[in-house]
């Protein structure tokens, strides 16, 4: 099989693969959350139904809106499917054009960000502004990390490519508790909560004026737009977790383009993501929001946290 | 007991449980200073206590010294038990009508650790080059816990606070001493020690009565001088 097709392959798969198992990774993160604060839950396939009833309602776009309330709706899901192609989610080798170089995916990121941040503003409403403009801020503070987390981890590995840092990583075990390794970890897992907007930095689950930042910037969307920013916004989480989930337990991931080893890949992938989202619906019962005023402190540690694990790596190994 | 001189640790140590337990040393003073002088110091000074006397444990198990062992679980008792929970308790209690969010923020702070580490990396070079084996490298993490400890007991201002950047400060040495010189001799160790314990019970004691006398042993609240009478 050439690079190409191969690659092509490996794409299609991880995409497939992402966008079936989003809604259900955020069902299992809902459910899990649900059964521990005593609620009965709505089900893992909860938000799939959620999907299908906004796809079947009529879409609403508010006087004096401009294109760009059509537009980043797309553009928010094309950036979460360009995410699920490029990150090493089932198979480390990618499509050879594209390379899921870390800079690469971290400018897919911000570009769902702005559009983001652009929609929030587009209806001109007051909680839309705010909501952009706390977005905004954080993901200033994040994006900083990311790199700075995906750059300790890529000086082990000499390459700054998310597909061979996996695979350097599950080559060799040890450099998955090395000290830089766990801290960039810890960073980049601190940034993906932020970036992802869940506890504590932004509560998914209440429309609390003061508080909300997500839900803020997507009030004025309704039928498909909201159902695409909904699937984007999922897309980012599933394959962030899974790129944290990869890089701490590296094993399973395909290394070469087959059948089989394909498969082991998506069961592997889906049962650690699955695991991690548990944990993350776990965690997030104990947690309270913290203030807008305290995230910073919170990214602070982040990027100090991946600051130290970049100089480590050149220093201590 | 002669007050000989040990090797430092020798070359076959393990480098990667070398390197993770003086990134964890170093890793909890991050932590202590990122949580501020507001939450309880106890969790992150039994970790690095428990890191530091990992250290000193492995150190005795490559050379094969049962008299290092020993010193491994006095100092695992004195550092992450004893001192610890010593410094945790009460003296700056938050009392009714005390703010318990001072509303500093650590983000400067964490800006200047991260400072501070690269300079006790820079510091630690030359030291680094002349050591032999993974000890060598994981020397400049100990170099960075002793300038962190310094900036934790500049900036504390409670005695909480300052007891915690003493004993991060002294466990820097301990760190940097055992990595670069196979640490100091068990009599010194114990008499340094005693002196650290110490130094915690006074500073404590001293703590309870301040405390007594102004409510609080925050300078910055101290407005006026008073006499103690017994």
């Amino acid at each position: 099989m050439s690079a190409t097709l191969a690659g092509g392959t490996v794409a299609v798969v991880q995409v497939v693969l992402a966008v079936v198992a989003a809604p259900l990774l955020l069902g299992v993160v809902r459910q899990v959350r649900a059964v521990l604060e005593g609620r009965a839950g709505a089900g893992v396939l909860q938000p799939w139904r959620d999907l299908r009833k906004l796809c079947a309602k009529e879409t609403l776009q508010a006087a004096g809106t401009t294109p760009v309330q059509w537009l980043a709706p797309g553009a928010v899901l094309v950036t979460g499917v360009m995410l699920a192609a490029l990150v090493p989610t089932v198979a480390t080798a990618g499509i050879a054009r594209l390379p899921a170089d870390l800079f690469v995916v971290v400018s897919v990121l911000l570009v769902g960000t702005v559009a983001l941040g652009l929609l929030g503003l587009d209806a001109g409403t007051a909680f839309g502004g705010m909501g952009s403009s706390r977005h905004l801020t954080i993901a200033a503070l994040v994006e900083p990390t990311v790199l700075l987390a995906v750059y300790a981890l890529s000086v082990p590995v000499g390459s700054t490519s998310l597909g061979l840092i996996v695979a350097g990583r599950a080559a060799d075990p040890s450099r998955v508790v090395a000290p830089a390794g766990v801290l960039a970890v810890v960073a980049l897992a601190v940034a993906v909560i932020a970036e992802t907007a869940r506890l504590p930095v932004d509560n998914p689950a209440t429309h609390l004026e003061l508080t909300m930042v997500h839900e803020a910037m997507v009030l004025e969307s309704s039928g498909r737009d909201l159902a695409a920013l909904e699937l984007g916004s999922w897309l980012r989480l599933s394959v962030l977790l899974a790129l944290v989930a990869n890089l701490v337990l590296p094993w399973g991931v395909a290394m070469h383009v087959t059948a089989g080893a394909l498969a082991l890949g998506v069961v592997a992938v889906v049962a650690k993501t699955c695991l991690l989202g548990a944990v993350l619906g776990a965690v997030e019962v104990f947690l309270a929001k913290v203030r807008l005023f305290r995230v910073p402190d919170l990214l602070t540690g982040s990027f100090v946290l991946a600051f130290l694990a970049v100089t480590g790596s050149f220093v201590i190994g | 007991m002669a007050l000989e001189t040990r090797p430092p640790m020798s070359p076959e140590a393990d480098p990667q449980a070398v390197a993770l337990l003086a990134g964890l040393a170093l890793l909890s003073a991050v932590v202590l200073v990122w949580r501020g002088p507001g939450a309880s110091p106890r969790a992150p000074l039994v970790l690095q206590g428990a890191a530091l006397s990992g250290l000193v444990l492995l150190a005795g198990l490559v050379d094969r010294d049962p008299r290092v062992v020993i010193a491994a679980l006095l100092a695992f008792v004195l550092k992450a038990v004893v001192l610890p929970a010593l410094v945790d308790r009460g003296g700056d209690a938050v009392g009714p009508g005390r703010p318990v969010d001072r509303g500093r923020s650590p983000a400067r702070s964490l800006l200047l650790v991260a400072g501070l580490v690269v300079l006790g990396y820079v510091v630690a070079r030359p030291l680094g080059a002349i050591v032999p084996g993974p000890a060598g490298r994981a020397v400049a993490a100990g170099m960075a816990l002793l300038l962190v400890g310094f900036l934790l007991l500049v900036t504390g201002d409670r005695v909480r606070a300052q007891l915690v950047g003493f004993l991060t400060l002294d466990n820097g040495i301990s760190t940097t001493a055992l990595l670069a010189a196979g640490g100091v001799p068990l009599v010194v160790e114990i008499g340094v020690s005693l002196d650290l314990l110490l130094v915690v019970l006074v500073l404590r004691v001293l703590a309870e009565r301040v405390t007594l006398a102004f409510g609080g042993s925050d300078p910055g609240s101290v407005r006026e001088l008073r006499e103690v009478r017994d």
